[in-house]
């Protein structure tokens, strides 16, 4: 099963990894921000290597974001996100695995999800089907 | 048959013979899979070029060892040590098991291979991606593209679970006798899995999966053949058979599926019916049962009826009882719900659904929704059987399942609303 895990941050200025430039993180000490860029890396390693990450993006300032809706005919456009949250859409990873279980084990061991942002974990529809 | 596909057949059919000769030799699993992959490829582009060698097993094991020995040279190479195994000629023993074709040894080592790589130290999906690879010897390639995955993240895969299976101590060997119903229990089901990923598949987007079921079907036939007094091999063959004969009906041209009931059955591939019908009866005669067996004879029992009307139900849902004793599982009980409603009326079928309420991980599957919406519809509730195929509709992670459950409750919207 493929799940697309699309994690929210909150860093305080913009740029990747968002969790490093987290409220949460600057107040750490360098070891501490060091071991969470490590876990960060285990996490990557181990689902590169299991064969369990598709792909994946990061994503720019929200600041950069446009926003379009058509009303009567007419586009309107408009800056920032469609959505307003404190907490941004930063990007996303694409993992193919064996379970829902295993995806959410996965989303936890994203630094962003444990410092005051989330990670949220959603199916991908699939064409195959069984009969009824 | 096309030149191409002769050639394809001929490779799919040697891979694993090539690697256990190699793997016999050499000891190394991890490496001689490399090689007879490799070989394979240069196969696959030189024979329908060049023309296919006068003993081909021989041409893939002499390309095959010579890759491994560049292999392990340079491996030994970049270690300082003198290269012990690396010989540029290939033995003579490692050729001779090449002379008789269809020898005894091909199809137990077959049956080795599938072994090792249904390892339990893997996951299923890790599994399947290297039975395929090792043993139904498709390309990394073609595999990414049936799985929709690309083509790094399943060489990644593949190469991750040969290391695990080195951790894990896992060798060329047959079973030890303690494990080997287990083991081969983990093969079946492997099969299972590559038939069912196949089958499953809809038109459009998935048609290469489609393939996965043909290969399901030839890599249980191999394991058949080698034990061909093992009730279960037989059952999950006449299962893969009697369930693939649906295909041609399953689905409409756009993809949308046809539920079983209303499938028009002429289009039912009788050839599979009827080899599947053979098997599962002459198996059900002399063996011991089985979930496979039995499931299979459910199979067979809808295979027997010309229209949908004419199923025994009674038999099925004594098959289903059987089946829930052998290897409970919810969705035994769910196919068993649906068989009781058939036999005795939606009530007998409801019962059954309660004590499924409780469990909560089922609560949020689809199937269990879309069950009780079909047996609510039976008994007349047309208001209670919308509002459940809605609930199944939106857990599905289906795009044709889905669409089926919408239409399902959109025939029940009363006139005028």
């Amino acid at each position: 099963m493929k799940y697309l895990l699309l994690i929210h941050s909150n860093p305080e200025n913009w740029g990747h990894p968002t969790f490093l430039r987290t409220a949460a993180a600057r107040a750490m000490s360098s070891e501490q921000r060091a071991e969470l860029s490590r876990q960060f890396e285990t996490l990557m390693a181990e689902i590169v290597e299991s064969g369990e990450l598709v792909g994946g993006e990061a994503l720019p300032d929200p600041a950069q974001t446009r926003t379009v809706r058509v009303r009567d005919g007419v586009p309107a456009v408009t800056d920032g996100p469609f959505v307003e949250s404190k907490e941004q859409f930063a990007g996303y990873f694409l993992v193919d695995c064996e379970s829902l279980e295993r995806a959410t084990e996965i989303a936890a061991r994203f630094p962003d999800a444990g410092l005051g942002g989330a990670v949220e974990v959603r199916a991908l529809m699939q064409h195959s089907g069984q009969e009824m | 048959m096309h030149p191409e596909h002769r050639v394809e057949d001929l490779l799919r059919r040697s891979a694993p013979r090539v690697l256990a000769a190699l793997v016999r030799h050499y000891g190394n699993f991890e490496a001689a899979e490399d090689a007879v992959q490799e070989a394979l490829l240069a196969a696959a582009t030189q024979w329908p070029r060049d023309g296919t060698p006068d003993s081909p097993l021989g041409w893939l094991i002499r390309v095959a060892s010579r890759r491994i020995t560049d292999e392990l040279r340079s491996e030994a190479a970049r270690r300082r040590r003198e290269a012990a195994v690396a010989t540029r000629a290939v033995p003579d023993e490692l050729l001779a098991p090449a002379a008789d074709a269809e020898d005894l040894r091909g199809s137990d080592d077959t049956l080795t291979l599938l072994v090792l790589c249904c390892h339990p130290s893997l996951s299923p999906p890790s599994q399947i991606a290297l039975t395929l690879r090792a043993v139904g010897g498709l390309t990394t390639a073609e595999i990414a593209r049936a799985f929709l995955v690309p083509e790094a993240t399943m060489a990644q895969r593949i190469s991750r679970a040969k290391q695990r299976i080195r951790a894990a101590g896992g060798r060329f060997h047959p079973p030890p006798e303690d494990e080997r119903a287990e083991r081969f229990r983990a093969v079946l089901h492997v099969l299972y899995l590559i038939f069912n990923e196949g089958y499953t598949a809809t038109a459009g987007p998935d048609v290469h999966r489609a393939d996965l079921a043909a290969e399901g079907i030839r890599l249980t036939r191999t394991v058949a053949r080698t034990l061909p007094d093992d009730g279960e091999v037989a059952g999950l063959l006449a299962l893969m058979l009697l369930t693939d004969a649906r295909r041609p009906a399953r689905t409409r041209p756009d993809g949308g599926l046809i539920p079983l009931a209303e499938q028009d059955r002429s289009r039912w591939h009788r050839a599979y019916l009827d080899e599947g019908i053979a098997l599962i009866t002459r198996t059900l005669a002399r063996a011991p049962i089985g979930p496979y067996q039995v499931q299979a004879a459910i199979a067979a029992v809808h295979a027997e009826a010309d229209r949908a009307e004419q199923t025994d139900w009674r038999q099925i849902l004594g098959l289903y009882r059987l089946l829930e004793h052998l290897a409970p599982n919810p969705m035994v009980t769910l196919n068993h719900a649906v068989a009781a409603a058939m036999a005795g009326g939606p009530q007998a079928g409801l019962a059954l659904l309660e004590p499924l309420d409780a469990d909560e991980r089922l609560s949020r599957h689809h199937r269990l929704h879309a069950v009780r919406a079909h047996l609510l519809e039976m008994a007349g509730d047309h208001d209670g059987a919308r509002t459940r195929y809605l609930t199944a509709a939106r857990l599905t992670t289906s795009l044709p399942e889905q669409r089926y459950l919408q239409e399902r409750a959109a025939r029940l919207i009363p006139d005028g609303e």
